[in-house]
């Protein structure tokens, strides 16, 4: 009886010493040194592997700027802070002076103001819904609102409103552009943080054919454009866009002037 | 002949996932895309097979001479887990590439129950080392086939719309509970078909 709790406590403490013994020795043994400045630069990265820079996660875009030199400030969701941060790790001087983006669906229509050709009741993807004559809606520019845009986020910013259509909560938005890439009507475009108007349309057909389908489409008639030269407005192929860089005079002049109210005020 | 027999019971008869119902957090967790599930399936595997051979050594050498049989949970996790850091240590010396695909995955079956499980298994058995080693291959291949199919039916479940109190998890395990009945018709009469 007492020999086999003397056994007992014996080899269990033995069997453990020895493990722990062999694997510290295997720890110093087989230790693989990594360049301290990826952990650095790794640490300086946001660490949410999101995948804008165009490499695997942010731990391969570390690895990729020091070991094979890979361009400093490819991280839209580090911005400019662990741009500078990853450019004073490495002793290179940086020129970056790119604005915060994020993404905004360009389409006010909802199943009030647009026109539906058809029930769609397929698979919840917009990529499939748009192999079907070009998705439900009669107009081929919009956005669909079945969220394809949702499932790619890797930050939740996105969420699908009540009447068929998909919003960005720009707070949350990191700008990796992965909503855009993945939407087929490219209803879903960048704009900067602090813009203040936008044109709420995707549509490049004719004022006539928007006007029967939609209620808040861009006609393209020009008179953003026109009346207000100062503002940025452009139209190309019967869609009013805004050139963020202009000066922006009288945007708000514009807004008020556009017959279908496709110029809107970002909250 | 009694390999192919054991090979057989822990892949289809005794699958570890869906008969036994051991392992089922790296089930649940790691199957949402096939990609990981492969990787998370070969790891099981991996360790299965070598925490199969040295239970054994340490159960045949160390716990039956000493007559302290009654110590086998502990000392058997006591050396998986060990034995599981001490591989990560040299694939990632080794062999960097492979341990980007099983690295990750390695720590997180040091302690799951599937592994301790065919280590007690084998003991109750009373395998061979040999047969030890097809045992736990052999659960390990199980649970691979299990997490590959449940991955598959995780990617096609994406697509569906599921009714919100079952999206996720829920619908994942009504998903594998219903992958266990048809498991069910696998039984030891399969073995008696097949090898008479």
């Amino acid at each position: 009886m007492v020999s086999t709790i003397v056994y007992a406590f014996l080899s269990v403490s033995l069997l453990g010493a020895l493990l722990g013994m062999g694997l510290a020795f295997a720890a110093k043994k087989l230790a693989v040194k990594k360049d301290e400045r990826v952990i650095l630069v790794e640490e300086a990265l946001p660490g949410i592997n999101c995948g804008a820079c165009g490499f695997a996660g942010c731990a391969a875009y570390a690895e990729a700027i020091v070991s094979e030199g890979a361009e400093i400030g490819l991280c839209p969701p580090g911005g400019k802070e662990s741009a500078e941060k990853v450019s004073e790790i490495m002793g290179k001087v940086l020129n970056f002076s790119e604005k915060k983006m994020v993404a905004k669906v360009h389409c006010n229509g909802n199943r009030e103001r647009t026109q539906y050709d058809f029930m769609y009741k397929g698979v919840e993807d917009c990529n499939a819904a748009i192999l079907l004559h070009g998705g439900d809606k009669s107009c081929k520019y919009g956005c669909l609102g079945l969220g394809s845009c949702i499932q790619v986020c890797p930050v939740d910013a996105i969420s699908k409103t009540d009447d068929g259509r998909v919003e960005v909560d720009k707070d949350l938005c990191i700008g990796c552009k992965k909503c855009v890439d993945i939407c087929p009507t490219h209803v879903m475009k960048m704009i900067p943080y602090d813009a203040d108007y936008y044109v709420a349309c995707n549509s490049f057909d004719k004022g006539g054919t928007v006007r029967k389908i939609c209620t808040v489409g861009c006609i393209g008639c020009k008179i953003c454009e026109k009346k207000f030269p100062e503002s940025g407005f452009i139209v190309t192929n019967f869609l009013s866009s805004l050139d963020y860089d202009s000066k922006g005079v009288d945007r708000e002049g514009a807004a008020e002037a556009c017959p279908t109210n496709s110029i809107c005020k970002i909250l | 002949m009694s390999y192919i027999a054991i090979f057989i019971t822990f892949v289809f008869i005794n699958n570890f996932i869906l008969t036994q119902f051991l392992g089922l957090c790296p089930f649940i967790g790691v199957s949402k895309n096939t990609e990981s599930a492969i990787g998370m399936g070969f790891a099981v595997t991996f360790v299965m097979a070598i925490a199969s051979i040295v239970t054994w050594m340490v159960n045949n050498f160390i716990l039956i001479p000493l007559e302290i049989q009654f110590l086998q949970t502990i000392t058997f996790i006591l050396v998986i887990a060990s034995l599981v850091q001490f591989v990560e240590m040299v694939v990632q010396k080794i062999s960097p590439q492979l341990y980007k695909a099983l690295g990750i995955f390695l720590p997180l079956i040091t302690t799951n129950c599937a592994v301790l499980g065919i280590a007690l298994i084998n003991v109750t058995k009373n395998y061979n080392a040999l047969e030890s080693f097809t045992a736990g291959s052999s659960a390990g291949l199980g649970f691979l086939l299990a997490i590959l199919l449940m991955s598959n039916i995780r990617e096609r479940l994406d697509l569906v719309k599921v009714p919100k109190p079952f999206q996720g998890v829920p619908i994942a395990f009504i998903s594998g509970g219903l992958m266990a009945l048809a498991f069910m018709a696998f039984d030891k009469a399969l073995l008696t078909n097949l090898l008479g």
